[in-house]
This record gives C-alpha cells, sequence and structure tokens, in this order.
C-alpha cells in the first residue's frame, strides 16, 4: 500500500505544489511561446509528456551505468533523439500543427523540465517510479500551458479550440478581442499573475527575500 | 587466451567500474549507435507522408494566391478547373531550369552565381540584380497554357513592390495582377493594394500588333486597352507598377520564356 500511495505522490505532488513551472520557473520559454491558442499548447503539452516520460524511463534503466562523466552528454541525447522522433512524427501526422509550434517542438530538447527530471531523479531511481514523477511533471507543465492557451485564445479571439464562444464585434456580437492576448508580452503577464495567485493560496511557496534593502541614515545638516 | 564470447564479453563490460575510460566510450558509443537507428527508422519511415503534407500544403498556398488575383476564378473554371503547377524556370533561356525544385529554389537563389547584375540602361525596374531562376506557376488546359503566374518586382517609391503578374494563354492579354509584398504610403500608393484597382488589369494587352511595349498605368483615367487608371497622388507608385511589369515581360524579364511559350514549347 505504502508503493502505491508513493507512486500517487510523485504523480500528485508537481500539479499544484511542486509545479515545475510556477514554483521552479522551469520551461516557461515554450510556455509563453505556443500559448496563443490551445490546441498549440495542447500538442506542445503532449509531445513534451511524451518525451520526458520516455526519457526518464531510458535513462532509468541504464541509470547504473552511466559513467558520470559524460552523464549530462547522456542525457541530451537521449532526449534530442526522442524529440526529433516527435517533430517527425508531428510533421506526417499533424502538419498543420506542426507548422504553427515550429521550431518550438524541436526546443524541447532545451527544456530545463525535461533535462531536470532525467538529471535530478530518473538517475537515481527505478524506471517505474521515474516515469510516474515524470509524468506528473508533465502534467503539472501541460495544466499551466492550458489555462494560459485557454485564456490567451479565449480572450485574443473570442474562440476556444475553434468554437465561437464570445461573439465578436465583427460578427456582430459584442465582444471586442484583446489583440494584446495574441502578443508575448500577455502570456508574462498571465504567468506571472498565476504564479502569484498559486503563491498567495500556497504561502510556503513564496520564495524569501534574498536581502533587505539597507537602511540609510538621515543625516541633518 | 581471450575471451571472445560475447555475452560474457557484455557482462564483464557491465561489470567495469561507471568510470573507466572503455567503459565510457563503449557505453557512448552504442548510445550514439542506438539514438542514430531511432532517428533514422524514424526519419526514414515517416519521409512519404511528410512530402505528402508539404505538396498538399503547396497547392493550398497557390489556390490561395490564385483566388486573391481579381477574376481567376471565371479563367479556372474555364480550364476547366485544373489545379496549377508550379515549375523552375531558367529566366536567360526560357526553359525549365534543370535539376531545380520549389524546394531548392530559395536555397539557390541565396548564391549570387544565380544573379545577373543588370546595366543601368537595362534595369528599368530599378532592381539592381536579377534572379537567373524563377519559380513560376502554369494553368493547363488539356495540353495548351491558359494562365501563365509570373512573380515580378521593382522598386516602388518607399521601397520593392513584389507582385504576381498573371498573363491568358496569348502571352499579350493580362488576367490580372495581385500585390504581394509593398511599402507604398498608405492612403495614396499603398492603394496598389486594393482589389477594385487590381481588377482593372484584367484584359489589358501588354504590347501593340508591332510588338512594342504599350503596357502604361495612365496619369489619370485610362484611354486605351494598354492603360489602367492611375492613382491620385501616387504619380511615382503608378510609374514603378508601369516599368515593373515592361521590364519583366520585356527581355531581360520573362522575355525569352513567354517566347518560348509562344513558339509552343512549353
Amino acid at each position: 500500500m505504502a508503493g502505491t500511495a508513493r507512486y500517487w505522490t510523485r504523480l500528485i505532488e508537481p500539479l499544484v505544489r511542486q509545479n515545475p513551472v510556477t514554483l521552479q520557473i522551469l520551461g516557461i520559454c515554450s510556455a509563453l511561446a505556443v500559448t496563443t491558442t490551445l490546441d498549440t499548447a495542447l500538442t506542445m503539452s503532449a509531445s513534451l509528456i511524451v518525451v520526458i516520460v520516455a526519457s526518464a524511463g531510458i535513462v532509468s534503466l541504464i541509470r547504473r551505468h552511466i559513467p558520470s562523466s559524460i552523464r549530462l552528454i547522456v542525457q541530451i541525447i537521449i532526449v534530442a533523439s526522442l524529440v526529433i522522433v516527435i517533430d517527425q512524427f508531428l510533421q506526417a501526422y499533424f502538419f498543420d500543427i506542426s507548422q504553427r509550434l515550429s521550431v518550438y517542438v524541436s526546443l524541447i530538447t532545451t527544456n530545463c523540465l525535461v533535462l531536470g527530471r532525467t538529471e535530478s531523479f530518473a538517475r537515481n531511481n527505478p524506471p517505474l517510479v521515474s516515469m510516474t514523477d515524470a509524468f506528473g511533471n508533465g502534467l503539472g507543465y501541460a495544466l499551466v500551458l492550458t489555462i494560459i492557451g485557454a485564456v490567451r485564445e479565449m480572450f485574443g479571439t473570442g474562440r476556444l479550440l475553434g468554437y465561437q464562444l464570445l461573439p465578436t464585434v465583427d460578427q456582430g456580437g459584442w465582444f471586442e478581442p484583446l489583440n494584446l492576448m495574441l502578443l508575448a508580452p500577455s502570456a508574462f503577464f498571465l504567468l506571472g499573475g498565476l504564479v502569484w495567485i498559486v503563491r498567495s493560496i500556497w504561502r510556503e511557496q513564496a520564495e524569501p527575500s534574498e536581502f533587505d534593502a539597507p537602511k540609510v541614515e538621515e543625516t541633518t545638516p | 587466451m581471450i575471451d571472445l564470447n560475447p555475452i560474457s564479453g557484455w557482462k564483464r563490460l557491465l561489470a567495469l567500474p561507471n568510470e573507466s575510460r572503455t567503459k565510457t566510450i563503449v557505453v557512448a558509443f552504442l548510445l550514439s549507435a542506438a539514438c542514430a537507428v531511432l532517428v533514422t527508422t524514424a526519419t526514414v519511415y515517416l519521409r512519404p507522408i511528410q512530402i505528402q503534407n508539404r505538396a498538399a500544403e503547396e497547392q493550398l498556398r497557390l489556390d490561395k494566391l490564385l483566388a486573391s488575383i481579381p477574376g481567376m476564378s471565371e479563367i479556372v473554371a474555364e480550364a476547366g478547373g485544373s489545379a496549377l503547377s508550379s515549375v523552375v524556370v531558367d529566366l536567360t533561356k526560357g526553359s525549365v531550369a534543370e535539376g531545380q525544385t520549389s524546394q531548392t529554389v530559395q536555397a539557390a537563389l541565396d548564391d549570387p552565381s544565380n544573379w545577373t547584375q543588370l546595366a543601368p540602361e537595362q534595369d528599368t525596374a530599378d532592381i539592381g540584380a536579377r534572379p537567373d531562376i524563377a519559380q513560376i506557376f502554369i494553368l493547363r488546359d488539356q495540353d495548351r497554357i491558359a494562365l501563365l503566374l509570373l512573380p515580378i518586382i521593382g522598386s516602388g517609391y518607399n521601397g520593392p513592390i513584389r507582385a504576381m503578374l498573371a498573363l491568358r494563354g496569348d502571352m499579350n492579354t493580362i488576367a490580372g495582377l495581385t500585390i504581394t509584398d509593398q511599402a507604398e504610403t498608405p492612403g495614396l500608393g499603398a492603394r496598389i493594394e486594393e482589389a477594385e484597382w487590381q481588377a482593372l488589369f484584367a484584359g489589358k494587352q501588354i504590347a501593340d500588333d508591332k510588338g512594342t511595349l504599350r503596357f502604361s498605368v495612365a496619369r489619370g483615367p485610362a484611354n486605351t486597352e494598354y492603360e489602367v487608371d492611375g492613382i491620385t497622388g501616387a504619380t511615382r507608385t503608378s510609374n514603378a507598377i508601369t516599368r515593373m511589369v515592361r521590364f519583366w515581360v520585356g527581355p531581360d524579364g520573362y522575355g525569352p520564356l513567354i517566347d518560348a511559350v509562344r513558339r509552343g514549347e512549353f
């Protein structure tokens, strides 16, 4: 029973309490770039989950035989190969979305989230628990991307996954699309806002301030 | 005696300390080999589907381009609704460029040896150099050419103007023109982007019976079948359009190609 609980914790923890994006601020480059619409955000999340789970599994399988002098290279080669395979797969079967994701699928290779999990967890743990942990972290990443992608698409175009939810002024409705939502800065604002909300609710996530501003004595003339 | 049994060799390798040089090199080699096989398999296996996707996308782009030129849909319907095909042509010879496809043409154009410098008296479109190869689009009606889509470029008032010129099968009647890129003054020169103005090109003649280039954008309203109404307040943009159309149908532009089409060599 204790074993199951361990897997469960590894799966649930990264969703909110240990969320890789909002707590560790990892992988935000892609979180900002691919969230203009929900479907790109979902595709990106699915690709990342596949890559992170598979690479965690492989790294964990060969963990006893990775020479530590080349361990980062070994991990990056595994991640990069998987990313190329996923990218080729998307280009073959989801051509339209892969065009819109452009280089960001390839950039999963350098996503700190993937390397972070293989380096800090999969390298020291058996395959099943490593893959559960990777899946949980992938889901945590997907959760943030989905929220930001949904908000940006909803308020930027009035649509969600292509369905018109808010009738825009152009079509005779009342909703004036917020063009800012389709631009990169809005993703920063939303992500910042999300981090703020999460850290206000789970106060232990807030980082202590690193230093206090020095006090300056008021000089009297 | 050397032990050549692969299984015991494998076991000995795994038993080596991770930090040993042999194991480091062997692990690196095996991993690279495995990853290479994985990546190669995926690429080779999926390539045919990707090529199909790219071809479908290019066709879609062409259809959109065709739809963006005013009056084009009727001509397509006349030609039996057949689809556009893309050809890379050699401008100097007026024939299909050997060994070039729509995928390679971009890379070929990055190579300066595929460009011809124009002398000032030749360079009526004011573009400095002309590419020797260009990707054009052809619409066929059975084996006859019904429409030729030619990308053209010239210097406008504020920067380059790119356009797509559509010629009818007789190579003298303009079927349409669409501006694909421009940076002219908004409200004046930029009105060349308006569909109403572009629609005026349909049916205009380029040269008269003697072969003299007569096409022009008029100053003010058009009077002849060779003229298109000028845009008020945008004389220099209008002139630029005149010069670029004349340059590109002329001997330094698509002239050799147009002659070849007239001779029925295409």
